[in-house]
């Protein structure tokens, strides 16, 4: 076991140089350098001004040793330098990812508890009216558009009835509150956050959950336990389920890797200083070191997953471990 | 002058739309002359309250010299103190500076500084930190992308604890305004890296706010200064909220998340026009720092022909597309200059809207319609080009469709391409690779507009992207930064005002106006050219009314 994982670490190695040097090569090849950016257009800051800047950044050099310098730091665990406002690339993403880890977390959290029940519920009674009435529902939930729905929350809850605030994860007095009122503040203002991102990903997961459990509920095992005269409840959830839960756990382990994602339109429109806001602000201003962090560190946490959930297979069966597949 | 082509001039919704240009260092927070007149003196006036403003973007770093984005020069213009500012009819007027006198003809300023100012950490402000200030931002090591105005002086001597002098190569006035540059306490700063110390996110000024505290993407908290030099501000603290989405912006301000905003149009004559906003919001107008045009490439040989350019401003209706695009809340643009400034030519009449004079002009100089299919033609080539514009930018998009509408009534076929920015700047303007193009700059005081209309600025990068020669004007550009007395200033301006309007490199479209809105708890708000910002520190809130009063 210790070997077949020590084979697949070796193996990442090169996938991870390959995945580094094709995004660090196609990122400098999308036009506008970040000095030109960071200075938008103004003719009080010179060309020789800004030519002074590419040069202090290393911008000056050919993108193969502007790659090559990239890896060096990287080989000290160093992820360089915001060309922005010269924070380390680290600090950056440390400082955005506990919001968006907590937000994906609840709402991951939130989706299991409604879309697995839906999904059980809806197997059961395939083709009644239950059945259809709640797989409308989910995919009402998956085709509306995320900002629309998210406006419509905040104008209904936030200015009509007045319930929960519009935006932001804190109020303006945050700090002054004690504990209680602390965890009631971020409550109300990630209610509708959580909410929405939930609601948008209801769908897939419920619809797995039927399919696995109409699959499960023709198999032998559940007539043969029907035969035996148990109650239906005690079928359903006890041989049933275990059974047709196995893919869901295979997707959760999956979406580890989402968990450090975050959605650019969803944190504008919250205000929310989250990862994705990070990245496309970075993208826009051609910050390089901090897009390049971002995805390396996207990289590896899918590569990580990847691992584990193949480790957690290799388990299961051991046919994987003896080919090294 | 300080000009800046911005993205989002036009999109008026960054709260800086109400400081005048954010990026205008120089500006500061200009003092109010008199106490706060509806409440006698300032004795009077309460203290407390907090002010909310909100904003698309977060700031980058506080530290003044590197501060390029609007965001972080806002909070710099309240943490720190220039030299000098503009005053709230835009005049110079001291800051830092008690006073300054103009020698050599030109050649010297001799700045004397104020007696008595502290830092906020208690240190006594003297000329030292100037001369730091200066010599970081000729500094070859630190990333200012200010060092251009500053490479013009020669030297900069202390004289004594409280008088710099500072001798020019050559006479520069729009030097002067220059030192509007936020000073830097060099006590705290001498031994730090600017870029990666961290008092560029905990800074430490002059300026009537003192820096609490800095949330990345999410708020920035100033709280007053009690000991700032022209007294306490009444507000006891500035919050400024990031957030991106202006829709949510407009949210929070119909539940009062949010203290004052900059609207737009739409939001100013139609969202903001109800019961509710009337009793709580006070909404304000006037012309802003700015001006929206249609940029022509004079390398282009249908361009290169005067009487096409005029042609085209006939053709183009301005007033339709100011209330198209901006519901009439604006004016038409007539020259480089904004219509407050003294540089302004107040001679100039908008070129009318007459599609005829337009095609008589076309067909003087060889474009008529030979084969009939309702295009224009010369030597068998068509009447057609492209009006490129930046993306995220719905005014620009809008006059570009009119104008195109406008354009084929007179035979002529415009097509609209818009184009994200980075892009757009890289692969168009740099590479001068571009027929039309709908743009606009921020202005700030100083009228110096040298680096956008001298024939020498069209290197790749620079800001004469459209190729414009004149030498007459190339000779006034020279002689107006050599000059300081403003009387003379005013006719050399003029002057070139003249000349480049009738030269029409630019189709000039438009003058948006900001249109911030406050909420009414303030008072003491009173309007000015300048805007409104200028006396933010004698703004106030009746103590009955105040709103944030947990502290």
């Amino acid at each position: 076991m210790v070997n077949y994982i020590a084979r697949r670490l070796i193996g990442m190695v090169p996938v991870l140089i390959g995945i580094t040097l094709i995004t660090f090569f196609v990122i400098h090849l999308s036009p506008g350098k970040p000095t030109r950016l960071q200075a938008e257009m103004s003719p009080k800051i010179s060309l020789e001004a800004r030519e002074k800047l590419d040069k202090l950044y290393g911008l000056d050099k050919p993108v193969y040793i502007q790659y090559w310098e990239w890896v060096k730091r990287l080989a000290r665990f160093d992820l360089g330098k915001s060309f922005v406002d010269d924070r380390p690339v680290s600090q950056k993403i440390g400082e955005r990812i506990p919001v968006t880890i907590t937000i994906n977390v609840l709402s991951l959290a939130l989706i299991f508890l409604a879309a697995v029940p839906i999904g059980i519920t809806s197997a059961v009674r395939e083709g009644s009216a239950y059945d259809r009435i709640s797989t409308v529902f989910v995919f009402i939930g998956f085709a509306m558009p995320t900002f629309w729905l998210a406006l419509l929350l905040m104008n209904l809850f936030g200015v009509h009835l007045g319930w929960l605030p519009v935006s932001g994860i804190k109020s303006i007095d945050f700090e002054d509150y004690n504990l209680l009122e602390k965890l009631a503040d971020l409550a109300v203002h990630l209610a509708l956050p959580v909410f929405v991102s939930a609601f948008v990903g209801l769908a897939g997961i419920s619809r797995y959950m039927r399919t696995s459990m109409l699959e499960v509920l023709n198999k032998d095992f559940v007539r043969t336990a029907r035969a035996k005269g148990l109650p239906e409840r005690q079928v359903i959830y006890k041989h049933a389920l275990k059974n047709a839960l196995l893919p869901i756990v295979t997707i959760m382990g999956l979406s580890v890797p989402g968990l450090i994602g975050g959605s650019v339109i969803f944190e504008s429109i919250y205000a929310i200083p989250g990862m994705g806001k990070l990245f496309y602000d970075s993208v826009m201003a051609r910050d390089y070191p901090v897009i390049m962090g971002v995805l390396f560190i996207g990289a590896i946490l899918t590569l990580i997953g990847n691992l584990v959930a193949d480790v957690i297979y290799a388990c299961v069966d051991p046919r994987i471990r003896v080919t090294g597949r | 002058m300080y000009i800046k082509i911005s993205r989002f001039v036009g999109i008026f919704l960054f709260a800086a739309a109400i400081w005048g240009h954010p990026a205008l260092i120089a500006a500061g927070l200009p003092q109010a002359t008199q106490a706060s007149a509806q409440y006698g003196d300032c004795e009077a006036s309460p203290v407390g309250d907090a002010i909310v403003t909100a904003s698309i973007g977060d700031a980058s770093t506080l530290i003044p010299i590197l501060a390029s984005d609007s965001s972080s020069a806002e909070i710099c213009g309240l943490v720190y103190n220039g030299l000098i500012r503009y005053d709230k009819d835009l005049n110079l007027e001291g800051e830092l500076a008690e006073s300054w006198e103009i020698k050599d003809e030109g050649l010297v300023i001799i700045f004397h500084l104020r007696k008595g100012v502290k830092w906020h950490d208690g240190e006594p402000f003297t000329a030292r930190d100037v001369e730091f200030t200066y010599l970081k931002l000729i500094d070859p090591n630190v990333k200012t992308p200010y060092s251009g105005d500053f490479e013009r002086v020669k030297s900069l001597e202390v004289l004594d604890d409280h008088t710099v002098k500072v001798t020019y190569k050559e006479p520069f006035s729009p030097g002067l305004s220059s030192w509007g540059m936020g000073i830097m306490p060099r006590h705290l700063l001498e031994k730090e890296d600017l870029g990666s110390t961290k008092y560029s996110r905990n800074p430490v000024g002059t300026g009537p706010y003192r820096f609490k505290e800095w949330k990345t993407g999410e708020k920035i908290v100033l709280t007053s200064n009690p000991d700032y030099y022209e007294g306490r501000p009444f507000i006891n603290r500035y919050i400024y909220r990031i957030i991106p989405d202006q829709a949510t912006t407009f949210l929070e301000l119909q539940t009062q998340g949010v203290d004052q905003i900059g609207l737009t149009p739409l939001q100013y004559s139609r969202q903001t026009d109800t019961p509710f906003f009337r009793k709580n919001y006070r909404k304000y107008r006037y012309p802003s720092f700015g001006y929206t045009y249609m940029g022509l490439n004079l390398r282009d040989a249908k361009f290169s022909d005067a009487r096409v350019r005029l042609a085209l401003d006939h053709a183009i209706d301005k007033d339709e597309i100011i209330t198209g695009v901006l519901l009439g809340l604006g004016r038409i643009s007539t020259g480089p200059f904004p219509p407050e400034s003294w540089a302004c030519n107040k001679d100039i009449k908008p070129v009318p809207y007459d599609p005829a004079k337009a095609k008589e002009l076309l067909k003087e100089a060889g474009w008529e319609d030979h084969d009939g299919d309702g295009i224009l033609d010369k030597n068998g080539q068509k009447f057609r080009f492209t009006i490129m514009t930046n993306q995220g930018n719905d005014p620009r998009k809008t006059a570009s469709e009119i104008i195109q509408r406008r354009l084929k009534d007179v035979g002529i076929e415009a097509e609209v391409r818009i184009i994200e920015w980075a892009t757009f700047l890289s692969e168009f303007i740099d590479k001068g690779k571009f027929e039309a193009v709908i743009m606009g700059w921020s202005l700030s005081r100083d009228p110096d507009c040298y680096d956008i209309w001298h024939s020498s600025k069209t290197r790749p990068g620079e800001f004469n992207f459209i190729g414009y020669k004149n030498e007459e004007v190339d000779r006034l550009l020279l002689e107006g930064r050599r000059e300081y007395s403003q009387e003379k200033r005013r006719e050399i301006y003029n002057r070139i005002n003249r000349l480049i309007f009738d030269d029409h490199p630019y189709i000039f479209l438009f003058v948006p106006d900001a249109l911030p809105i406050v909420h009414g708890r303030f008072k003491g708000i009173v309007p000015a050219p300048a805007g409104i910002g200028y006396n933010f520190i004698k703004w106030y809130v009746p103590k009955e009314e105040q709103r944030y009063t947990r502290w």
